[in-house]
């Protein structure tokens, strides 16, 4: 049994705004949903599955389904796993489809961390019941120093440099400058990344992604559905989801859950990393694009510093076009939770539909890979691969 | 460049049912950790059931309170003063979360041997962290 070829995404949507005060949670994922609905030229009464994670409110799936009053709905899923949580229900939607549970199935994200004044420097309350809680918030680990710790033990044992990793955040920003909607369009250099303010050893404030508003939405489709309209067709191929954590205390820093995800994926696609024309790949911080190149198979254990230096990211220059709509880090990460835009820009790409200036010329695969929680501790992580029809 | 370690105020632990012992004993200023006595190796944080071999006979074990820096980060933005959160491997094997303290937090790295020190958080609990040794 195999999702590939067994569903479609037929409608994709990204928010414009990256600051929403006066919108509402529930309000901005309606309009994701009324978005990809009018892309994929369905109507909302078509839904039979909704997908929504720990941003919806209330954090659970009847909420945004009473809020838009989804009717038809015989397939439900609100797995949380973080920012990759919208790449593990296009998984889902695909197996759900190809059992047969649902025909159209809308996922979406959303939410206004912008508005309420998040930041990776927060402590943030984890609620009761947390097993690992007790022995860690006194410490105070934030977004920012759980990533921090990966990039200095990668730089210890690999001999990653503070330049290497900001060839990540240069070649974001090349991308971010044919994007009017994001929110840092500047080019930047390598010595821009390396002088801006350190926040926490080694990484910069410009290793850091933006912190915004906004959201997402996908509706995944069963084949017949899919090529009754009239958008290009975007077959879900592979897939791949996974854990990781402290495993009781044999702490290893130095990889991700996608060195499980990336193989599971590749070989339901039946393909490979060099097959891939275009990859979409979580960019909370530099550290973390680094570490899940080398993971996916990008490249070798080690040599992701290396690998993202000199433009090799940059579309029309590098080897691998990663983030062409300028990513977490210089575009949006709507609820901090990047996933959804990793895969808006993957589904751009392989309709032909992105910036002329960073379209990838015949892109007929495209990858997009999410983490969700942090590397530093716990993390999940799904990888999702596409092919062009 | 130096920057020296304050004292900050720290979070309270949010026990749950079986952490007790753990924290009565750091305030008696022993670390412990959990040993299983069906695999024979150590764990943390501490469990119930052996997160290796699932067994229910795990056991506390004091620990010398010794071990060595596997990765750290100095955190400057964001706090009221700097701190360095870390991993070390203890002496026993387990890498747990922890301060490094009672330093210059800028002459920290990797591999460095630490000791254990203990510091009240705000409601009175004892939390290990560690401190360069030499
Ligand atoms: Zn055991």
């Amino acid at each position: 049994m195999t999702i590939n070829g067994k569903a479609y995404i037929v409608g994709a949507y990204e928010h414009p705004l990256r600051k929403a005060p006066n919108t509402s949670v529930s309000q901005l994922h309606a309009e994701c949903a009324k978005g990809a609905l009018e892309d994929a030229g369905l109507t909302k009464d078509d839904i039979d599955g909704y997908f929504c994670a720990g941003d919806a409110p209330g954090a659970n799936v009847w909420s945004m389904a009473n809020y838009m009053n989804l009717k038809q709905l015989r397939h439900i899923d609100s797995t949380d796993m973080g920012g990759c949580s919208y790449l593990v229900h296009v998984a889902h939607a695909a197996e759900a489809i190809a059992l047969g549970k649902c025909n159209v199935a809308l996922v979406t994200l959303a939410g206004r961390p912008n508005s309420e004044g998040s930041s990776g420097t927060q402590v943030r309350d984890r609620g009761a019941n947390i097993p690992d809680a007790p022995f860690e918030m006194p410490y105070s680990p934030v977004t920012v120093n759980l990533y921090a710790m990966c990039a200095m033990r990668h730089m210890y044992q690999y001999g990653t440099t503070s330049e290497q990793l900001a060839w990540v955040k240069v070649a974001a920003s090349h991308h971010a400058q044919h994007n009017p909607s994001a929110m840092l369009r500047n080019v930047v250099t390598v010595e821009e990344v390396v002088n801006s303010p350190m926040i926490s050893d080694p990484l910069h404030r410009l290793d850091c992604c933006v912190v915004s508003d906004g959201g997402g939405a996908v509706i995944v489709a069963k084949p017949e559905i899919a090529r009754s309209l009239k958008r290009p067709l975007v077959k879900i191929t592979g897939a791949g989801e996974s854990t990781k954590g402290q495993m009781g205390g044999n702490v290893d820093l130095t990889y991700s859950g996608a060195v499980w995800t990336g193989p599971r994926a590749f070989a339901e696609a039946g393909v490979k990393p060099s097959d891939i024309k275009y990859a979409s790949i979580y960019d909370s911080f530099t550290i973390t694009v680094i570490m899940q190149l080398e993971d996916l198979g990008f490249c070798k254990k080690g040599e992701g510093g290396k690998f993202v230096a000199d433009g090799n990211l940059i579309s029309g220059v590098g080897k691998l076009p990663f983030n062409t709509d300028g990513g977490g880090l210089c575009n949006n990460h709507p609820a901090n939770r990047g996933g959804m835009t990793k895969i808006l820009e993957a589904i751009r790409q392989l309709r032909g539909e992105a910036h002329p200036a960073v379209q990838v010329k015949n892109c007929d695969i495209a990858l997009a890979h999410g983490t969700g929680g942090a590397l530093g501790h716990r993390h999940g992580s799904a990888t999702l691969i596409m092919e062009r029809e | 460049m130096t920057t020296p370690a304050q004292d900050r105020k720290l979070r309270d632990p949010s026990l749950n049912p079986g952490d007790q012992p753990y924290f009565d004993a750091c305030a008696e200023g022993k670390l412990l950790i959990k040993k299983c006595n069906d695999c024979g190796q150590t764990h943390h944080y501490p469990r119930p059931l052996c997160p290796f071999c699932f067994s229910d006979k795990v056991e506390w074990i004091t620990t010398q309170g010794t071990g060595e820096i596997y990765t750290y980060s100095v955190t400057r933005r964001g706090g009221p003063v700097p701190y360095c959160i870390a991993y070390v491997g203890l002496t026993e094997g387990p890498k747990m979360m922890t301060n490094i303290v009672d330093c210059d937090l800028d002459a920290i790295k990797i591999g460095q041997k630490v000791k254990v020190v203990f510091k009240k958080t705000e409601g009175g609990f004892s939390v290990p962290m560690f401190t360069p040794i030499g």
